[in-house]
């Protein structure tokens, strides 16, 4: 009981605004380098060193930056709307902080996924855009992202947005599931999906090796990121409380 | 394990589709510096901002 004690006490800590930010200052620098070093080297290892695609060439080798940026756009909503939940359920102040440092990082990374996946859709299919199931269902997540946002900025109780904010967030993961099997259950053009945990990739380990490369670092990039967006976002809302103006003094920087 | 491209020309080309790679990760480059750079800026002005405050009192 003692011990499970003291686990709550810190756990509490933790998850305080001052406490996080402490905390998480540590963790930025090795974050920065280590997605730095795995982005480089994936990029070269990915553009210059992977073999040529069979049928499409060297035009695949957008895929390096294609399905990193897809996995992140999705794993990024999981991350807003938990958090949203954990700020319904539980009033965690934090958790509505990380809520609204995931919404511009995600929909820029959605963004990103839609943009490369049409610019291998033309050399590939011969058209930028088709209105498939995959596609379009990618398209409403940019749309769920930014309507996120928008919410925020359309209440002036900051809690009244937290929580409208994270009923949306919730009610859009509907839509997760769908672009999962969107592939699945409709014809598309969009090809089946390369990695499954379930199976074998689809694809020479000498193409896939630098792509997990880059998967790891876009995650270790997205953590990266919401920290940075969530320490900008404590200091942003606690700025009259006594130890920000503490650190504004250390901070000459 | 060897580069796949013999001069850097050919590297630029990427067998013609050249424009489409560089085209993704361009943008790409661009949207990930501008969201590593917000946070930031909007820190040190939050900072910088809380200091004159308090100097000009």
């Amino acid at each position: 009981m003692a011990r499970s004690g003291a686990f709550w006490q810190r756990l509490h800590r933790w998850a305080s605004p001052p406490g996080f930010y402490r905390l998480s200052g540590r963790w930025v620098p090795w974050l920065a380098a280590a997605s730095l070093a795995l982005l480089a080297l994936g990029l070269v290892w990915g553009l210059l060193y992977a073999p040529p695609d069979a049928r499409q060439g060297n035009s695949y080798r957008i895929i390096y930056l294609h399905v990193p940026a897809s996995f992140l756009a999705l794993a990024g909503y999981y991350v807003m709307a938990v958090a949203g939940a954990i700020h319904l359920i539980w009033r965690v102040k934090l958790a509505d902080m990380l809520m609204s440092a995931a919404a511009p990082l995600g929909a820029a990374l959605t963004f990103l996924a839609l943009f490369s996946g049409s610019l291998w859709g033309k050399p590939t299919w011969g058209t930028y855009w088709v209105w498939d199931a995959r596609i379009t269902s990618m398209l409403v997540l940019l749309f769920l992202y930014l309507g996120v946002m928008a919410l925020r900025q359309a209440y002036a109780s900051r809690e009244t947005a937290g929580r409208a904010c994270a009923v949306l967030a919730l009610v859009g993961t509907v839509n997760i599931p769908i672009i999962y099997k969107s592939v699945d259950w409709w014809y598309s053009l969009h090809q089946p999906a390369t990695i499954r945990l379930t199976a074998a990739p689809s694809m020479h380990p000498d193409m896939f090796k630098p792509l997990l490369v880059m998967i790891v670092a876009f995650y270790l990039f997205y953590a990266w990121v919401l920290i940075l967006n969530t320490r900008a976002e404590i200091l942003s809302r606690e700025r009259r409380a006594a130890w920000v103006r503490e650190l504004a003094e250390e901070d000459v920087t | 394990m060897n580069p796949q491209f013999d001069s850097l020309a050919e590297f630029a080309a990427m067998g013609g589709h050249g424009a489409y790679v560089w085209g993704v990760y361009g943008v790409a480059a661009v949207v990930m510096a501008w969201l590593v750079a917000r946070p930031l800026r909007r820190r040190a002005q939050l900072l910088a901002a809380l200091r004159s405050r308090r100097e000009s009192r």
